[in-house]
């Protein structure tokens, strides 16, 4: 089942200084939840993304928390105010220790 | 009458009545309630007392699927430095563990306003509180009822 | 002979002149009902709505009775179309025995059935819209299709839907919606979508993965010197009721906010009429139609509903087309400076041996249907009373159903969905191949047989119970309550759930039913993929080989309680 998981991003390239941009981003993961059973009767152990962090060049602007609630393949839109043209990182971090990282590029003209 | 049985007792394979059954229906685990909720909150803001107002929160009335639930929420603020939306949590009373998640917002994120998908286990109540800038607590809720489905229309 | 006076003036009498002689009252009708009278309407202001609505792929005329249980909860109690029988004729001030009362409510059923004819037919509807269109001009009327049109006959089932949609495509409809349509899968729907000639509208349907459209979510037409602006609403809960393993990548929601913004959008584009082609259901769509600003007409679908008068929830005018193509509704409306100034209303009942077959569509329906002519005519059984489902709980129809999988599956109780559709046969009857797959013809058909404990099943019954019941219309979900063999229960629907279900009991032995104990228990059109098991087809006409004769029973295994 585990295969590496694949980060998605939508992004608008390009913006104008001040305006409100959408992001949608997905990542392939099972999370599973530390919940269900196997079929001998043993608990499967949780392994979820429990965090995820939004940068831009550098700075962090948005963060979230995830409980094992979220669905697999957990999908999180959010927004950004576009200011100034720079990159953005996206990072989702694994309870195995794993940090998935993705990135684009934004142009404010 | 036993010819007439024979022909059709093919099949073997049994599968719950009517809709996602089987899911519903299996031994219930032992789930949060609104107390273990109301002392989560606690956790984070002791007696802080939350008002109504500011929040939008958007879930279905009726899960699709009670594995993918999208949930929308939206705070009122003008996103500035002094005046923003610092933190959102989401509660659901009736899974096996009361928290969802958390969001922090900073001024850069120009709109207090995020969508994630949830796993509900069965028909409950959805808990958020957003905690402002200056220290004000919103809060909000909304039931998503989890149904079998099925009996088409 | 009667006069026409006499028939008009005689009331239930009719039903008494029918008992004996079937050809003199189908003469009288003839007379009575003409083309001409049906389609009689004094024109008004600039555009015309055509709709149709839930045909569910029935291209011959049928009979198809009305309930005679329909209830309302909460809000909706005591109002239509919650009025069934003679309290819709006392509120709608239509003559007991009457053509219009035989269409509309359950009342004489059979009698006037016998009287009156088949209903429908898709040859008949074409003629009344070409009759419409003619009389009006083309340029004034727009024609749409509120959904459950391509599924549920046989032919259809076979052909996946391709002949029902190359039927539809002679009518020239300007745009429709969907619901059934989605049980073809998505593969299929995506392509004969594209290839329609006219917009399938849905501005509830997303794609699952970053919430894209799948579907135009709505469409301009320029009819009479208005914008009319026409907003696809496709039933928004598909997902729950239908198997949703059919269209998994598709999500359905029910969200004012997003009905509202497409109203404004309409509205700023200039749009002087805003139509909602919903299927939402007519109670989801009259709380709606309270909840949206700026909607001016919505056309309703999904519950079957017919009404004769438009229903009025602020500024919008709600409309109720019926089914099986029992009707064609004409709304037409004085649009002056972005409003409704006047408007005139008929639902045309298309009396099938009263209005005249359009050649072209009769030529084509008997070209899809002769390759499966020998298979829908084979008769299976016959029936001594009158079989039909429609109604909040069990019809006799229903009864032929779960006696079949009760016999054919061995099964101690039986579970079979409530579904709106199927027509009703009347006594005396042939059972073909045809009127049983007119039941049931759907792309999940499989008979499962499993157990389940009692307290499983008391769980399935409240849950489908609440999703009926709920008094906010949008928290019910799906179709009837679901129909039962081998069991009997009470049922409060004023209840909560968890508490409208009681006295459960296995009809085998009169006992209560045990919720520890594991019951054999027959089903179809479960909505879980891979179910296992004969299509429902195969299990009645088995079960009809062996019985041969059906006599309906009374319908006592299900007992109402609770008061409003």
């Amino acid at each position: 089942m585990s295969t590496k998981p694949t980060p998605r991003i939508r992004v608008p390239g390009n913006a104008k200084a001040g305006e409100i941009i959408e992001i949608k981003t997905l990542i392939s993961h099972e999370m599973e939840s530390g919940q269900r059973k196997d079929q001998a009767g043993k608990t499967i152990p949780r392994k979820i993304i429990h965090g995820f962090t939004a940068a831009f060049n550098g700075k962090v602007f948005f963060e979230a928390t995830w409980h094992p609630a979220i669905s697999a393949n957990p999908y999180q839109s959010f927004f950004f105010k576009a200011q100034e043209s720079g990159e953005f990182t996206f990072a989702w971090k694994d309870d195995d220790g794993s940090v998935y990282e993705a990135k684009a590029k934004l142009a404010v003209g | 009458m036993a010819l007439h049985k024979a022909v059709t007792r093919r099949d073997a394979f049994a599968l719950p009545a009517i809709g996602a059954a089987a899911l519903m229906i299996a031994p219930r685990l032992a789930h949060a309630d609104a107390a273990a909720v109301e002392a989560e909150i606690r956790k984070l803001y002791a007696d802080r007392k939350p008002t109504d107002g500011r929040i939008k929160l958007d879930v279905p009335q009726i899960a699709e699927n009670g594995l993918v639930v999208p949930i929308n929420i939206e705070v009122e603020s003008p996103m500035t430095a002094q005046d923003h939306v610092k933190a959102v949590h989401v509660f659901a009373d009736g899974n096996p563990l009361p928290g969802v998640l958390s969001f922090r917002f900073t001024p850069e994120s120009g709109k207090a306003a995020a969508s994630v998908r949830m796993r509900l286990s069965q028909t409950q109540n959805i808990i958020c509180i957003a905690e402002m800038a200056g220290g004000a607590l919103h809060s909000a809720s909304a039931n998503v009822k989890v149904t079998i489905g099925g009996c088409g229309g | 002979m009667i006069s026409r006076r006499d028939f008009l003036q005689a009331g239930a009498a009719a039903a008494a002149f029918a008992g004996g002689s079937a050809s003199l009252g189908r003469l009288a009708a003839q007379q009575r009902l003409g083309e001409a009278e049906l389609l009689r309407f004094e024109p008004l202001g600039n555009v015309t709505l055509i709709h149709l609505t839930d045909l569910h792929a029935q291209f011959m005329p049928l009979h198809f009775r009305e309930p005679s249980i329909n209830l309302g909860i909460g809000e909706m109690k005591g109002r239509v179309p919650h009025l069934t029988g003679k309290d819709f004729l006392a509120h709608y001030g239509l003559a007991p025995g009457s053509a219009m009362a035989h269409a509309l409510t359950s009342e004489d059923f059979v009698a006037l059935a016998r009287n009156y004819g088949r209903m429908g037919g898709l040859d008949r509807i074409a003629r009344v819209v070409e009759a419409i269109r003619a009389e009006r001009g083309a340029e004034r009327c727009l024609l749409l299709d509120g959904g459950d049109t391509w599924t549920n006959s046989w032919t259809s089932l076979q052909t996946r839907a391709q002949d029902i949609v190359e039927a539809m495509a002679l009518l020239k409809p300007d745009a429709m919606t969907g619901h059934w349509e989605f049980t073809l899968g998505a593969a299929r729907v995506a392509e004969l979508t594209k290839s329609l000639g006219f917009p399938f509208l849905a501005q509830n349907v997303r794609e699952s993965e970053f919430d894209d459209r799948v579907f135009e979510p709505r469409r301009s037409f320029e009819r009479g010197g208005v914008r009319v602006a026409v907003i696809g609403q496709a039933y928004p809960y598909t997902g729950i009721a239908n198997p949703r393993w059919m269209f998994p990548d598709w999500r359905f929601s029910l969200k004012d906010e997003d009905v509202q913004k497409e109203v404004d959008a309409a509205r700023a584009e200039g749009a002087g009429l805003v139509v909602l082609l919903s299927h939402n259901g007519f109670d989801i769509d009259r709380k709606m139609a309270s909840r949206v600003r700026g909607i001016d007409v919505i056309l309703t679908a999904h519950t079957h509903d017919a009404l004769p008068e438009p229903v009025t929830v602020g500024r919008t005018l709600l409309i109720a087309t019926g089914s099986h193509g029992k009707f064609v509704s004409r709304l037409d409306l004085d649009i002056r400076a972005g409003e409704i100034r006047d408007y005139r209303y008929r639902l045309i009942p298309v009396f099938s041996d009263a209005i005249r077959p359009d050649p072209a569509m009769a030529a084509l329906i008997a070209a899809k249907r002769a390759p499966f002519a020998a298979e829908l005519a084979r008769v299976l059984g016959r029936t001594e009373g009158l079989l039909y489902r429609r109604g909040n709980f069990q019809g006799t129809l229903d009864d032929l159903f779960t006696d079949a999988m009760l016999a054919v599956r061995d099964a101690e109780i039986a579970l079979s969905p409530g579904v709106r559709w199927g027509a009703s046969l009347l006594p005396g009857q042939d059972i073909t191949f045809e009127d049983v797959t007119n039941a049931c013809a759907l792309t999940y058909p499989n008979c499962y047989r499993t157990t389940m404990t009692g307290a499983q099943i008391k769980l399935v019954l409240e849950d489908i119970g609440d999703n009926i019941f709920n008094p906010d219309p949008y928290a019910q979900g799906g179709g009837d309550m679901v129909r039962v063999g081998g069991l009997g229960f009470t049922i409060d629907p004023y209840e909560r759930q968890g508490r409208r279900i009681s006295e459960l009991t296995l009809l085998r032995d009169g006992r209560p039913l045990d919720a520890d104990r594991a019951y054999v228990v027959a089903g179809w059109a479960s909505i879980n993929e891979d179910t296992q098991g004969p299509p429902i087809w195969d299990v009645v006409s088995e079960h009809l080989a062996h019985r041969k004769v059906v006599t309906p029973r009374p319908l006592g295994a299900v007992r109402l309680a609770g008061t409003p």
